[in-house]
């Protein structure tokens, strides 16, 4: 394997492992916040135990996030130093921003929040969980307007004399459509995934009969916020689609193995092989119009196939190949939207029991609902599998090609180590990680505190 | 280029925050197993920081995006030139941040010794490798016409990068000492306040050496200049008042000398960023490096209203954690749902 391979294996290893944790963050940190928000105004005491044992689960989950954040921002600097110094002008402004503006928020309010609940009034403290919720939810914006910048670059002109984009327009990469509506499908996400977790985790207490009554309340909480959020996210995805489709048609058109351009155009459920050049895949059960619809909202829209584009580009461009790795990209895709299908489902179902009131006693949707636990991680790996490969073979689209953004002045062996070293120590990491979390969902919930005394602080 | 020198300034200040605050967390983290003969100890030495260190560690996130935004060579040219000193920075980072969280979560005596062995040579690894890292940018490592680091590992390597690593672990190790002094109770208190006065010596000795020498590799001489004379002065001040058990003044001292220490080599290091062992016209400098007018501008109105803003609520957790943490705190086995 090439240096460039390498760089590219451990990026996409970091990313992928970081972004297991940070959908959690943000979405149980917005559920931990309503559960302290419950209970501060009913003053219901389970409602104070659920948000100290959510809350537990959500600072472990925080500290991995927290760590393998540092990673991400080094690596820029580390393997991909070609593009930080080409595109640093433009993309560094919002990473310094979001540690300016989201992150300090973030991390301070987490301390105040865990070690201040017998030091804060009751109010200062509940906005306290509040503001790292919203900090997160902000730090995601700042990164994702990064992101969307690289899949379609805006507010920028070309520095003649260094051929670099140079920044000219903050506000465009704020109002790019890629962003406003990527942002809004990450956020959705990782409300997906926080209502998910809690529910799996209240399902496994239910079944076990431990504080049915408090397990019950936070399992409804889920189900109410998941049932809307995965709706809206599988739309605004959706969206997103058309949008990337503009500026991005070989992400969509390598999303269906459309070789071919089309009109209308089919979907189809699967496909047998399929692979980078075979450009005559089996496809099972074609959908008409379907890909239309998807990818340009009209029933009768023209998708461009792989071919025409890459014909566009090489023109564009000069010669070379344009086009993504069509196996990932084909089933990045179905794997999200098809889970997203199933974790509906689960969500309809407890909407259901919750109605009928038969939700504490339904030992077969509690089983099944642990498990879907494991579903919006593959969901968001393959979305972002989706977003990410199917930039490819651009680092920013347009502008700069991967290979071309790697450091010239690191190594083949020295990416290697560094690669073997993230992968033990994030080994490591996510079996303790791992452990400590499960451990700390089987627990049975804290007494509550006595009448009149304080609530003691979460201390280490 | 007016803005790219605020954001020079902008990017020292925050390295130096970095020091000041997250030094003590460092500090505290090398040492508690040191200042406590048991795990109730041990404890109010992790919790004196227990709400701050996370904040407080933000400040080198923010430095080094702040880098990559105002100065996109300077981040590209030292992260990959220095990379095998930044890897095993980020181990220490990842170890000891996580070791915070997990020491406490699972009973058992074995678990925990483990991650204080963790939390106790990540937060050695970290002042040790970035004093490495910034040393190696004024001493100079070999960078050619376009930018690019061309030397191997023995580069990054040389007695003062090295040796700046070390000071700043010693300062670290005074600060953290002097803090726990100040914030705890007791026996953990005595016990912190005996390895301050021992820690202080050759923290002093370093102070001594570290300025003429960072003076002369900046070509000023061995003369210090005035920030440089104050971090001398300062030192000795924490061991004076550390001698006679002025916990207070002495972290006011600690903070000080911190300060100045990395405040001076930024200013001997201006206008230079990273200076080429190869010619000295190969430097990255302020302007040569600088990110465009506009995206400086923008950062700049960014960090005038955010930057105070995150003053204002980081005091104020100060002010909220202000009282001393003592060991009896901890006896308790019950520990809430955490």
């Amino acid at each position: 394997m090439s240096q460039i391979d390498l760089a590219r294996l451990q990026f996409a290893m970091t990313s992928i492992y970081h972004f297991l944790f940070v959908p959690v963050t943000i979405g149980l940190g917005f559920l931990t916040a309503l559960l302290q928000t419950g209970w501060h105004r009913s003053g219901r005491a389970d409602l104070l135990q659920l948000t100290r044992f959510f809350g537990t689960l959500l600072v472990i989950n925080i500290a991995v996030g927290v760590v393998t954040g540092l990673v991400q921002e080094f690596q820029f600097g580390m393997d991909w130093s070609a593009y930080s110094r080409t595109v640093g002008d433009v993309f560094g402004a919002p990473l310094a921003m979001e540690g300016l503006a989201a992150f300090f928020l973030e991390s301070t309010f987490l301390g105040l929040w865990l070690f201040g609940w017998d030091r804060l009034p009751p109010r200062v403290h509940l906005a306290t969980i509040w503001l790292v919720a919203v900090g997160g939810a902000l730090s995601a914006a700042f990164i994702m307007a990064a992101n969307s910048w690289m899949q379609h670059p805006v507010g920028y002109t070309v520095d003649q004399a260094t051929g670099r984009p140079q920044l000219d327009d903050v506000w465009k990469l704020f109002t790019n459509p890629v962003f406003l509506r990527g942002y809004l499908h990450v956020i959705l996400a990782s409300l997906v995934t926080g209502s998910v977790v809690m529910l799996a985790v209240s399902a496994w207490q239910l079944r076990k009969g431990s504080s049915p009554l408090a397990f019950h309340a936070a399992a409804r909480l889920a189900l109410v916020v998941l049932v809307p959020v995965i709706l809206a996210a599988m739309l605004v995805g959706s969206e997103l689609g058309v949008t990337e489709g503009k500026y991005q048609p070989m992400k969509i058109a390598g999303a269906e193995a459309q070789w071919d351009t089309c009109q209308p155009c089919s979907f189809s459920l699967f496909q047998i092989s399929g692979g980078k050049n075979d450009m005559t895949p089996t496809q099972i059960i074609a959908i008409p119009h379907l890909l239309s619809l998807l990818a340009t909202n009209h029933w009768n829209g023209k998708v461009l196939g792989l071919n025409a584009v890459q014909a566009q580009y090489e023109q564009q461009y000069g010669p070379g190949s344009y086009i993504p790795n069509i196996f990932i990209q084909y089933w990045s895709m179905r794997v999200m939207a098809y889970l997203a299908v199933v974790v509906l489902l689960v969500g309809l179902w407890g909407l259901w029991l919750l109605w009928r009131k038969r939700l504490s006693a339904a030992h077969r949707f509690h089983r099944v609902a642990v498990w879907t636990a494991v579903l919006p991680f593959l969901m968001n790996t393959a979305g972002w599998l989706l977003t990410e490969n199917g930039r490819q073979p651009w680092i920013v689209q347009g502008i700069q090609l991967t290979r071309n953004g790697v450091s010239p002045s690191v190594s083949t062996a020295t990416v290697a180590t560094s690669l073997v070293v993230f992968f033990l120590l994030y080994a490591a990491l996510a079996v303790v990680a791992l452990v400590l979390i499960t451990r700390y969902a089987r627990k049975q919930l804290a007494p509550p505190p006595a009448e009149d005394t304080p609530v003691p602080a979460l201390t280490y | 280029m007016a803005l790219a020198t605020f954001w020079f300034i902008v990017t020292a200040t925050l390295w130096t925050g970095f020091f000041v605050l997250e030094g003590f967390d460092l500090g505290v983290g090398m040492l508690h197993t040191f200042v406590a003969r048991d795990e109730a100890g041990r404890r109010a030495a992790i919790n004196t920081i227990g709400p701050l260190w996370d904040g407080n560690e933000v400040w080198l996130i923010v430095a080094a995006a702040a880098m990559f935004a105002a100065f996109p060579s300077w981040y590209a040219t030292m992260f990959s030139g220095f990379y095998p000193v930044l890897i095993l920075l980020l181990v220490g980072l990842i170890v000891r941040g996580v070791s915070f969280e997990f020491r406490g979560k699972v009973d058992s005596t074995r678990w925990v010794r483990t991650w204080d062995v963790l939390l106790t040579v990540g937060s050695l690894l970290v002042p040790l490798l970035i004093g490495i890292a910034l040393g190696g940018l004024l001493h100079g490592v070999p960078i050619d016409q376009s930018q690019e680091f061309t030397g191997d590992i023995a580069d990054l390597f040389s007695g003062y990068a090295v040796f700046t690593g070390i000071t700043l672990v010693l300062l670290c190790l005074l600060h953290g000492a002097t803090f726990i002094t100040l914030r705890t109770t007791g026996a953990v208190q005595d016990r912190a306040l005996a390895l301050a006065r021992r820690i202080a010596p050759p923290t002093i000795l370093a102070v001594l050496a570290f300025q003429p020498w960072t003076h002369s590799v900046a070509g000023g001489g061995v003369l210090p200049d005035v920030l440089e004379l104050v971090a001398v002065l300062a030192v000795l001040a924490a061991g004076w008042l550390l001698a006679g058990r002025h916990e207070g003044w002495a972290f006011v001292a600690t903070t000080v000398v911190i300060a100045t220490t990395v405040l001076s080599f930024f200013a001997d290091l201006y206008p230079r960023l990273m200076v080429s062992s190869t010619d000295s016209a190969f430097d990255l400098t302020v302007h040569n490096s600088a990110s465009g007018g506009y995206a400086l501008k923008v950062m700049s109105v960014v960090a005038i209203v955010f930057f105070p803003l995150v003053l204002a609520y980081q005091g104020w957790t100060y002010h909220v954690f202000r009282l001393r943490v003592s060991a009896e705190q901890f006896d308790v086995p019950d520990r809430g749902s955490g």
